[in-house]
């Protein structure tokens, strides 16, 4: 029986919009986008904690990271390697823009075929969206069970994988065959730090757009060693229906986007009598901050 | 043909409010529709739940009844799902955001390359004129919801593909019954020629309840207590207004000292730091060792009996006052509110 599995952990890179302090607004109150900094999606460095930790049981196995996104995304496979992941692929291309989770799917599953693994491992949701159908959908087109709201890989027996799911009022263990799309929940645990030696090695891995970048950069060090490129696919390299990609791949349309406008910094000091706290509850209410 | 459909999830032998919820707005979104309520039933032994459904203005339940289908499991559902989607055509079709429903309703929107629009927190019926083509669309299901963490409200529309799918978080619509039921029906569907065995290739090993582990780093509202809430008691407030607003409870050092509080829920230099979008402080003074954990928040409500507190320096809004009065009336004026 072969022990060594071929995992692909989907990871996004997300504005980190749980940081919107106060430095992050704009004046007129609503989110200054550009100043929030662009991070690894939080759930999906849980759901690469759970692949290195089978690889940690089954050292023979190799965990590759797959992010979507423009050239600068290269940096979650970066991110990867420095915790001890062995590669990873960047599917970027003008044709995947304006995609929406289907159309996202669709543009992962036809990546995830070309590589071809025995595990996919997703966070739950990314924070940017908080949608949580990119898994579930990916699992679709690639005619796969998906395990949602994993906390926990227990095993990988007699090509089975018993995982344990968080769910609203308690715990659930599932045994599904594999390959299986599993979605990893934010009570997982962290993902380990970075590896000192790891850091060293791959802070140079580059895609070859970012090579190209940095060639009349004297001072960076321009590699071609064919270990430390990070391949970039694009539609042509994953092949899959043009349709079915980007804008026209995605049936919901955004008709509208209202910014949420937050109260300017003045201490507003109020009685604790119930018309002044029904005030206060009211806007809460209205500005969604609440509700 | 064309009606709404909402998904109706089960738990212990009851109907999920969400999904009663779900009825209760899709009554509104029928109506402005004229087109006709249903409801699809997936379960074992739940039959006995149908009157209700009625009693919430469903006129046609679809009911799935099978001892395989006890609990949920992706594949079998959703195959009875899209078994029924594709006979009936519905224009929309409605799921609670719960760990079913957002497992569910992907998949089910995959498969009929639809879209589906997560967590809404108001849904709608308006035209739409496509900018580009001049194309007009009547009546679509406006999907409106939060996105970009909170910060900005989308509302998402579906021109050409059917049926226009969303989910909707418990507690976000109002639940209402009506006086009296409405005449329904069943349709009773066939289990048994829908399921092939590879769709039970997931099995559950076993179910039990847990309690969650205490995460206040990842939740966007934090009530948080001091010393000055006075004693474990008065902290029961705390979880009550948390439990209302969908949030966590937080503590300072001085409250987690004096054993109000657990360790875990720690916020400051010691504890753990925090940003959320809305931050209430209660009875908490506003020493740096805390205020160093929270300042960060995008919104700071504090409530403190002494007007000299610093926290309310800190503070968008300082309410001075007693939290047995302020806390209760919080909650009441949240709940007026909230619907």
């Amino acid at each position: 029986m072969n022990k060594n599995f071929k995992i692909v952990v989907l990871a996004k890179q997300v504005p980190d919009t749980r940081n919107v302090g106060k430095n992050a607004m704009k004046e007129d109150g609503t989110v200054n986008r550009a100043a929030l900094p662009a991070i690894f999606n939080p759930e999906d460095m849980n759901a690469l904690e759970q692949a290195l930790r089978i690889k940690d049981k089954y050292p023979g196995s190799e965990v590759l990271l797959l992010t979507m996104g423009p050239p600068r995304a290269a940096e979650i496979i970066r991110e990867g390697y420095y915790r001890g992941a062995d590669g990873g692929v960047l599917l970027t291309d003008r044709k995947f823009a304006g995609a929406d989770t289907l159309a996202t799917s669709y543009a992962l599953s036809m990546a995830i075929k070309k590589i071809n693994p025995d595990i996919i491992i997703a966070g739950r949701q990314a924070i940017d969206g908080d949608t949580a159908q990119v898994g579930p959908q990916v699992a679709e087109k690639l005619s796969l069970p998906q395990i949602t709201y994993a906390e926990d890989v227990i095993s990988v027996e007699d090509g089975k994988i018993t995982v344990k799911r968080r769910l609203e009022r308690g715990v659930e263990t599932v045994k599904s065959p594999i390959p299986v799309v599993i979605t990893v929940h934010a009570t997982a645990p962290d993902c380990r730090p970075r590896n000192a030696k790891q850091l060293m090695r791959f802070k140079h891995a580059k895609t070859q757009t970012e090579e190209m970048d940095n060639e009349h950069n004297s001072y960076l060090p321009i590699h071609s060693l064919e270990s430390l490129r990070i391949p970039e696919w694009g539609v042509a390299d994953v092949g899959g229906d043009e349709i079915q990609y980007g804008l026209s791949g995605s049936p919901t349309k955004v008709k509208k986007i209202e910014n949420i406008v937050f109260q300017a910094k003045e201490s507003k000091r109020l009685t604790s009598s119930f018309e002044d706290i029904d005030m206060l509850m009211s806007e809460l209410i209205s500005s969604h901050t609440i509700g | 043909m064309n009606n709404i459909i909402i998904y109706i999830e089960t738990e212990g032998g009851k109907i999920a409010d969400v999904s009663l919820e779900l009825l209760t707005k899709g009554r509104v979104l029928a109506q402005k529709l004229s087109c006709g309520l249903e409801a699809l039933l997936i379960g074992s032994n739940v039959s006995n739940l149908v009157p209700e459904l009625y009693q919430y203005g469903a006129s046609k339940v679809h009911l799935a009844e099978d001892a395989s289908l006890e609990h949920y499991l992706t594949l079998p559902y959703s195959a009875i799902a899209l078994d029924l989607f594709a006979k009936e055509q519905p224009q929309i079709v409605l799921f609670g955001a719960t760990s079913v429903g957002r497992d569910l309703a992907p998949r089910v929107s995959s498969a009929l390359k639809s879209g589906l629009t997560a967590d809404c927190t108001s849904l709608e019926i308006g035209d739409h004129k496509e900018a580009k083509s001049g194309k007009e669309y009547k009546d679509l299901l406006y999907q409106i919801r939060p996105a970009f963490g909170g910060n900005i409200i989308a509302t998402i529309i579906n021109p050409d593909c059917r049926p226009q799918m969303a989910t909707v978080r418990e507690g976000v619509m109002k639940k209402e019954e009506l006086s009296t039921p409405v005449e329904g029906s069943i349709n009773t569907i066939d289990v048994k020629s829908i399921l092939k065995p590879e769709d039970f290739i997931v099995e559950i090993l076993e179910r039990h309840i847990e309690e969650r582990k205490i995460d206040i780093k990842g939740s966007s509202v934090i009530v948080a207590g001091g010393f000055g809430v006075g004693s474990k008691e008065n902290f029961n407030l705390l979880y009550d207004l948390a439990n209302v607003l969908g949030a966590q409870v937080g503590a300072s050092r001085a409250a987690v000292d004096a054993g109000f509080a657990e360790p875990a829920r720690q916020i400051g230099q010691t504890g753990v730091t925090v940003r959320p979008k809305l931050y209430i402080a209660v009875g908490i003074s506003g020493q740096i060792q805390h205020t160093a954990g929270m300042d960060q928040s995008a919104m700071i409500i504090s409530i403190n009996s002494d007007p000299n507190a610093p926290i309310h320096q800190l503070a968008d809004y300082s309410i001075v006052g007693d939290l047995n009065e302020i806390i209760p009336r919080m909650i009441k004026s949240y709940k007026l509110n909230s619907k």
